[in-house]
């Protein structure tokens, strides 16, 4: 659509209305205003209504008018209709050829009515208004255009100056937190120059600024740098990962280490890219030496210094663990001979000091990292080895063990002699669990012990089952004498000058739930050794010594029957020996002369007075004293003089080379010997172990008194000395 | 590393700004050459841009009156872009000069021209802050000093809503606002669409396009769900209609057909 044909249809409408409607000069001016408001309304952004608008274009319209007839004619109101179009945002160009043909063509036909001006005069006129207002619009338009353009440029710069001062404020925070943190921070490119670091870094590396900033970060390696740790470095430089958080050691200016919990950063570029890493540390080397301090004392022995029992444990588990290709191990068991004298004699601050010398000398022993001493109990010390390269070295480790204890060890002023018994384990990896090896090294330095000390001894299976076994027994033994678990059998022992039944000897048996029945070989060392030889013996006593009152009550007419009870040397020791004895004697009526107390003659082998005071009490009160095994602990025969002895119980070992003809003539010569001396000695002998009629005939000539043997009876139930008696009385 | 949340952002003056093209279309020069060239190519796609804008302000005009004839003379003008002619508190003030008006954007160059323009001016300012978040809206020291929420208020959201897309909560924010203004408050509320006016789906697709090149995602959404905006609201006679046909100063049989694209309406707050 053009301004032109617009103007023509706005034209027709116009003089339909003049006609009809009033004709003065207003009224006209308003038509002229409303055929000029339809041109160019639609193109105005103007937010007036149209009718509005046209009373906006009314007043401009009337200055046209003014300045059209006014004498002289000044085109130069015009300017101001122009501007007038732009202040009603009439701001697109089509307003202009349009108001230019609405005056071109209804200027002179509504504002000069009755041929005011001649029509050359009034169209000259008009072209000049026109000029004037296309000018005036122009000038106004680029006014307001560029006043604008100032206008929002000035808000562009304003707004970037206060976005820039926030950022300005927002980096000067920044640089204030990265200035004044407590934390260590430290900013590097993506190569590891290092750019930037604050005042806490530098202090945290003990005053290293300008040092720091020219250093690369992989200049910092430390040897104990958590493995892989700068594997994830390059993951993060690569931009595969975002952070990592790491406990890192530093050196510090002074060669000293920093530790510190780190964390790494990576910062990109608004393309992503990686541009550089924030390094930020927390100084974690107090708590850091403190944990390892606790580490060390909860691994440590506090008295050596030597790693304690846990630690051994770790380390010995995990050489132990099962893995590729084989691994041995080698383990060296150490416990000091003697030791308890030490601490009991001279005291404990001696004992301690004798331990630290002794740590000290098996530190020297270890010659290379993968051996280990420790320190696992009270004077129980190991040498792990991990992964030996031959048996031979893990003994070559005992040997250097017993040979750095052999030069005495001076404490105050003393020298003092260290021994110890080692127990040797080695193997292979993964067969064992570190329970069983250690078991083991103990079971096999007991034996080095009980060897002698001062020795090694290398572990044996076989051993250990018999150890463990013994282990096992011992451990129940208590609850078996609550149990009921003993019973007593009795062996009689027959006068060989008439074979009548002399007496009987009460032999204890356990009757193992699992086990069957075990005779006192099998046990009565582990009750020796625990102490429970106390309360047994005396229950055996209770029991022999009430059956011996029974055997009396049931055949009141024959010659009373002896018990021959065994004596342990635990029992010898007890003070209450004597009184306990007389004690059941009385409780079972009893007369003491009935009873007889075999005791083993190693049991009295240099035995002191104090030891013999008890048995003397004893006999004096008419108890028999039975020397049993005589023959086999090297006795001092001149002792037996002063021993309150009634009778001597040859050993079996005597009377074995008897059982056939023709006798040993040595075996008859030497018992001939020993009868005559014990007779000499107002002593009886009683004879172990006869097992044929021949062996009785041969000690009864050789003037032997009484014996026991399978020939006789094995031990039994009581009642079977009831039927031999009753056999032999008749 | 992420920005933290105080700290600003810059200012890009090589994007367009949703402000400034919406001056070009007004015929203005509040604008640079990235504007109009954004301008230019969403009016290829509909050339009606700029009689919808003016449209757009008409009914602001038709709106603002109203409220001061219900005895609303405090308007909170959310969105309200680059101030050239016909403003708020113009029109407010031709009706009561003791209107009070706070203007809100968030485009910091909009933001600094209004506060040149409203140098001087009493009892109008400018608030820099955005309609997704509401709360900071009425925390802002331009509310308080300036608006009593005790007392009715006018809340403009014209032409402003189609840029905050569903994910942006616009429902909540509108609820938000409507939730701190006093009973007999109004909501004056115009909406990009493409029903009711003679537009295509192409074109609708290709200024949504557009905008989203912009980096203002523009979302032109059903009369049904503009109507949704005034939960909580009465709405004033004759409903959410096409611009032009909101309570008309003159008939609309001139209008060109263009403007009767999208909704716009007037809720009262009971």
């Amino acid at each position: 659509m053009t301004a032109t044909q617009t103007a023509t249809g706005a034209a027709s409408t116009a003089d339909g209305v003049a006609g009809s409607v009033q004709d003065g000069p207003e009224d006209r001016l308003r038509r002229f205003a409303a055929i000029w408001s339809r041109a160019i309304y639609p193109a105005t952004a103007t937010s007036m209504t149209a009718k509005e608008f046209e009373e906006h274009l009314g007043g401009l319209g009337r200055k046209l008018r003014d300045a059209l007839l006014a004498r002289p004619f000044d085109p130069s109101p015009a300017l101001g209709v122009g501007a007038g179009l732009v202040q009603a945002h009439c701001t697109d160009a089509h307003t202009l050829p349009r108001t230019l043909g609405v005056i071109d063509a209804y200027l002179l036909l509504y504002c000069s009515p009755g041929k005011v001006l001649p029509a050359d005069e009034g169209r000259a006129r008009c072209a000049r208004l026109q000029h004037s207002l296309a000018a005036g619009y122009a000038q106004a338009l680029r006014e307001r255009t560029l006043c604008e353009q100032e206008a929002i440029s000035r808000a562009a710069l304003r707004a970037q100056a206060e976005a820039e001062k926030a950022l300005h404020d927002s980096e000067a925070r920044f640089r204030a937190m990265f200035r004044d943190a407590a934390v260590g921070i430290g900013i590097a490119d993506i190569e590891g120059n290092i750019l930037d670091v604050n005042d806490a870094l530098s202090r945290m590396f003990g005053g290293w600024d300008h040092q720091l900033r020219s250093r690369k970060v992989t200049d910092f390696w430390h040897p104990e740098d958590t493995p892989g740790v700068w594997k994830v470095h390059d993951e993060l430089l690569r931009g595969e990962r975002d952070h990592y958080q790491v406990e890192k050691p530093y050196y510090r200016k002074d060669a000293t280490v920093l530790w510190t919990n780190l964390t790494v950063s990576l910062l990109r570029d608004t393309e992503g890219e990686p541009r550089y890493t924030l390094a930020v540390l927390e100084d974690i080397t107090e708590r850091r030496l403190l944990n390892d301090r606790l580490r060390h004392q909860a691994t440590h022995d506090a008295l050596t210094g030597l790693p304690n029992r846990p630690q051994f444990f770790e380390r010995l588990e995990a050489a132990l663990a099962p893995r590729h290709g084989e691994a041995r191990f080698g383990l060296c068991y150490l416990d000091l001979d003697g030791f308890k004298a030490v601490n009991d004699s001279l005291g404990h601050a001696v004992g301690d000091q004798l331990l630290v010398a002794v740590a000290d000398r098996l530190h020297a022993c270890a010659t290379s990292a993968d051996q280990l001493m420790a320190r696992i109990g009270g004077d129980e010390f190991v040498a792990l080895i991990e992964n030996p390269a031959s048996h031979e070295d893990v003994v070559a480790l005992a040997d250097r063990i017993l040979d750095a204890l052999s030069t005495p060890v001076r404490i105050e002023g003393r020298d003092l002699t260290v021994r110890g018994s080692i127990g040797i384990v080695d193997g292979t990896a993964g067969e064992l669990s570190a329970a069983a090896v250690l078991r083991s090294a103990d079971i096999t330095m007991y034996r080095a012990k009980a060897a002698g000390g001062n020795r090694y001894a290398l572990s044996d299976p076989e051993a250990d089952i018999r150890a463990i076994s013994r282990h096992s027994l011992t451990n129940s033994l208590p609850t078996a004498l609550e149990r009921g678990e003993f019973f007593i059998e009795y062996q009689p022992l027959v006068r060989l000058s008439d074979g009548s039944v002399h007496g009987a000897e009460a032999l204890v048996r356990w009757c193992h739930p699992l086990r069957g029945v075990l005779g006192p070989d099998q046990f009565i060392p582990l009750a020796e050794n625990t102490g429970l030889i106390v309360p047994l013996g005396r229950w055996v006593l209770e029991q022999a010594v009430r059956q011996a009152r029974t055997w009396q009550l049931e055949q009141r007419d024959a010659r009373p029957v002896l018990i021959n009870v065994n004596l342990s040397p635990a029992q010898l020791h007890h003070p209450g020996l004597v009184t306990d004895t007389l004690q059941v004697l009385r409780e079972a009526e009893l007369e003491p002369t009935a009873l007889c107390l075999e005791v083993t003659e190693s049991a009295l082998i240099g035995a002191e007075e104090d030891l013999l005071r008890p048995l003397r009490q004893l006999a004096d009160l008419g108890v028999a004293i039975a020397l049993d095994d005589f023959g086999t602990g090297y006795s001092n025969l001149a002792n037996l003089r002063r021993m309150p002895l009634s009778t001597l119980k040859l050993d079996r070992s005597f009377t074995r080379g008897m059982q056939h003809t023709p006798a040993d003539p040595v075996d008859i010569k030497i018992v001939e010997g020993i009868v005559s001396l014990a007779h000499t000695l107002d002593l009886d002998v009683t004879v172990e172990g006869v097992e044929t009629g021949m062996q009785a005939e041969h000690l009864r000539v050789l003037g032997c008194d009484t014996a026991q043997g399978w020939y006789y009876a094995r031990p039994g139930p009581p009642e079977q000395l009831h039927s031999l008696s009753l056999a032999d009385a008749t | 590393m992420e920005r933290p949340s105080w700290a600003p952002q810059g200012i890009d003056l090589s994007v367009p700004s949703v402000s400034r093209v919406y001056d070009y279309y007004l015929g203005g020069s509040h604008n640079f050459e990235v504007d109009r060239e954004a301008a230019r190519k969403a009016m290829q796609i509909m050339p009606g841009l700029p009689k919808i804008m003016q449209a757009n302000r008409a009914f602001m005009r038709r709106a603002v009156r109203h409220a001061v004839e219900q005895g609303v003379t405090q308007f909170l003008d959310i969105g309200s872009g680059i101030p050239t002619f016909g403003n708020v508190h113009e029109v407010a003030r031709a009706a009561c000069p003791e209107a009070r008006v706070v203007y809100v954007d968030h485009d910091p160059v909009a933001v600094a021209h209004s506060r040149a323009v409203l140098e001087g001016v009493d009892h109008a300012a400018i608030s820099a802050a955005d309609l997704r978040e509401p709360e900071k809206i009425l925390a802002g020291p331009e509310v308080n000093r300036l608006l009593d929420l005790d007392r009715p208020v006018a809340l403009l959201l014209v032409a402003v809503l189609h840029f905050i897309v569903d994910e942006e909560n616009p429902r909540e924010a509108v609820a938000a606002l409507r939730d701190a203004l006093a009973p007999g408050s109004l909501l004056v509320l115009t909406h990009a669409s493409t029903e009711g006016g003679p537009h295509s789906p192409e074109q609708r697709g290709g200024v949504e396009q557009l905008y989203d090149n912009m980096g203002s995602p523009l979302r032109m959404r059903s009369r049904a769900e503009v109507e949704r905006f005034f939960d909580g609201f009465e709405l004033a006679e004759p409903g959410v209609v096409p611009m032009p046909d909101w309570r008309p100063d003159a008939p609309t049989n001139e209008e060109d057909p263009s403007v009767f694209i999208g909704f716009a309406g007037v809720g009262h707050k009971p």
